[in-house]
C-alpha cells in the first residue's frame, strides 16, 4: 500500500478550495456560500460514510449490505426528483429506474464472477450505478420537460390526429433517453485518453498493477453503458405519461 | 341525427371563465361557421368539441353519448381538428401524410395522398421534400390532408385560411367544397373570413364566452 494522505496533508491541500473560493469572490458569481457548504458537507459525509463502510465491511452480514444499498437508491432517487419540476411520482419512477438498473448491472457483475458478494466489492459499485443512473435520470426530466414545452403544438397535432400518448411523445421519448446516455457514451469514447477514470486511478494510486486496473475501467465502462441506458429507458417510459391527464390530453405546463 | 349536442358547456382556466353556458346542437351533414372577436372563446370551443381539453361544467354529447366516455383515440380519429397555424412535424411531408397509417397500424396509402395532393395543387415529388421548405400555403395545405388520410365524420376547421394569399385560400376552399360535396363530412369552421361567413348556411357568434345562435 503506497497511499499517503494524512490529516496533515489532507489539511494543507484544503487550500485548493482557496482557488475555488478566490474565483467566486473575483467573478462575483454568488457561489462562496455553497462552496463552504458543499466543502463542510464532504467533509462530514465522506467521514461518516468511512466508518460506516468499515463497519458495514467488518460485519460482513448480507441484510446489513441490502440495507446500505436501498439507503444509496434511496438517495440518488430523492436527488433525481429535484430534476423533476415536481410531476407526480418522481420520486417512486426515480427509484424503480435506479434500484433496477443497479439490481440487474450487479446482477450480471456478480454471475459472471468479475466481483465477488462481499461489501466491499458490492456497496462501492452500487454507489457507482446508483449515482450513474441518477445524473442520467435527472438530465432526462430537464430534457423531457424543455421538449414538452417547446414541442407542445407537435404533440397536440398529433394528440388531434388519434395518436395515442406514446405516438404522440415518441419524439421527445427517443432524444430524451439518447440525452441521457449521451454523456456516457461519450466518455466511453475518450476513456484513457483525456481522463484515467475514478475507479482505474484509486487501483492505480493503490499500486495495483495499471494492466490490471484498466481490466476493471473496462468493467466500469461496460456496466455505466447498461446502467445509464436502462435507468434513462425506465424512467423515460414512466415519466412521459405524467404530462398527460386520463383523458390523454397534454397538462398544462405554465405555471411549473 | 345530431352529431353534436352541447348543453351549458362551460370551460374555465385559472378562475377566469373563457365560455359559458354554450348550448349548441349540430346536425350529422351540417356545415356550421362559427364567427366572433379575437379572444372571445371560439378556438376554446373547437379544442372542446376536439377532446384537446375538456369542459369545467356542462355535457357535450357525441351521437347521443357523453364525450367523457369515449376512447379519446378513437373519438379523435372521427373527429379531426385542424389546427389554426398549424405545425408539420419529423423530416419531410411523408412523414406527416403517412402519419394517421403509423397509428393505425396500417399501410400508407400512397394512392389516398396522390389524389389529396392534387385536389390541394401539391406536386406528386413534393411528398419528399423537406417541410422546413414549404411556403405558409403549403404547410396549411399538407396540414389539412394529413386531417383527411382517413376520412373523418366531424371535421373542425380553426381559422384554417387566416394569413393565407386569396390562391391559396381557393385552393383550401376548393378542397372543403369538394369534400362537402363527395363524402358527406359534417364541418364546423371557424372563422373571420368575410365571404364564408356571408355565405354560411348555419352561423353562430362566439362573444365574450358566450354563443348565439344567428342562423
Amino acid at each position: 500500500m503506497n497511499l499517503a494522505v494524512t490529516n496533515l496533508s489532507l489539511t494543507l491541500v484544503m487550500g485548493l478550495v482557496l482557488i475555488a473560493l478566490w474565483i467566486g469572490w473575483h467573478e462575483q458569481l454568488g457561489v462562496d456560500k455553497d462552496i463552504i457548504i458543499g466543502v463542510i458537507r464532504a467533509v462530514i459525509q465522506l467521514t461518516v460514510v468511512g466508518y460506516v463502510l468499515k463497519y458495514v465491511f467488518r460485519i460482513d452480514n448480507l441484510l446489513l449490505t441490502l440495507v446500505l444499498m436501498l439507503i444509496i437508491v434511496f438517495n440518488a432517487a430523492d436527488n433525481a426528483r429535484k430534476r423533476s419540476k415536481g410531476f407526480e411520482g418522481a420520486f417512486w419512477i426515480s427509484f424503480i429506474a435506479i434500484l433496477t438498473s443497479t439490481f440487474v448491472v450487479l446482477s450480471v457483475l456478480v454471475l459472471s464472477g468479475s466481483i465477488k458478494m462481499t461489501p466491499s466489492q458490492i456497496v462501492p459499485i452500487s454507489g457507482m450505478v446508483a449515482s450513474n443512473s441518477m445524473v442520467a435520470i435527472g438530465l432526462c426530466y430537464r430534457n423531457m420537460y424543455a421538449m414538452f414545452r417547446d414541442q407542445r403544438q407537435q404533440v397536440l397535432e398529433r394528440l388531434a390526429l388519434g395518436a395515442d400518448i406514446k405516438n404522440a411523445s415518441r419524439g421527445i421519448l427517443r432524444e430524451t433517453i439518447r440525452t441521457g446516455m449521451s454523456p456516457t457514451i461519450d466518455s466511453s469514447k475518450t476513456v484513457g485518453l483525456v481522463s484515467l477514470p475514478g475507479m482505474m486511478s484509486g487501483l492505480i494510486i493503490a499500486g495495483v498493477d495499471p494492466v490490471k486496473a484498466i481490466k476493471y475501467q473496462i468493467m466500469v465502462t461496460f456496466m455505466l453503458l447498461a446502467t445509464t441506458s436502462l435507468a434513462s429507458f425506465i424512467a423515460c417510459y414512466l415519466a412521459y405519461k405524467k404530462y398527460y391527464n386520463s383523458r390523454m390530453q397534454l397538462i398544462d405546463l405554465n405555471g411549473k | 341525427m345530431t352529431l353534436l349536442e352541447l348543453s351549458g358547456v362551460g370551460f374555465a382556466a385559472n378562475d377566469h371563465a373563457i365560455l359559458q353556458d354554450v348550448n349548441l346542437t349540430v346536425e350529422a351533414d351540417d356545415y356550421l361557421t362559427i364567427t366572433g372577436p379575437s379572444g372571445g372563446g371560439k378556438s376554446t370551443l373547437l379544442k372542446l368539441i376536439a377532446t384537446m381539453i375538456s369542459p369545467t361544467a356542462g355535457t357535450i354529447r357525441y351521437e347521443g353519448k357523453d364525450l367523457e366516455t369515449y376512447d379519446p383515440i378513437m373519438y379523435r380519429r372521427e373527429v379531426s381538428y385542424c389546427f389554426q397555424q398549424p405545425t408539420l412535424f419529423g423530416t419531410d411531408v411523408l412523414e406527416n401524410l403517412s402519419f394517421p397509417a403509423l397509428i393505425r397500424g396500417k399501410e400508407f396509402d400512397r394512392n389516398r395522398a396522390m389524389e389529396l395532393m392534387d385536389y390541394v395543387k401539391l406536386q406528386p415529388d413534393m411528398l419528399n421534400h423537406p417541410v422546413n421548405e414549404l411556403s405558409g400555403g403549403e404547410r396549411q395545405r399538407v396540414a389539412l390532408i394529413r386531417n383527411l388520410m382517413y376520412l373523418p365524420k366531424l371535421l373542425l376547421l380553426d381559422e384554417i385560411s387566416t394569413g393565407l394569399d386569396s390562391e391559396n385560400k381557393a385552393i383550401v376552399w376548393s378542397l372543403i367544397d369538394r369534400l362537402k360535396a363527395d363524402s358527406g363530412v359534417t364541418l364546423i369552421s371557424v372563422t373571420h373570413d368575410e365571404r364564408e361567413i356571408a355565405d354560411a348556411k348555419n352561423l353562430a357568434r362566439v362573444e365574450n364566452g358566450h354563443l348565439e345562435v344567428v342562423r
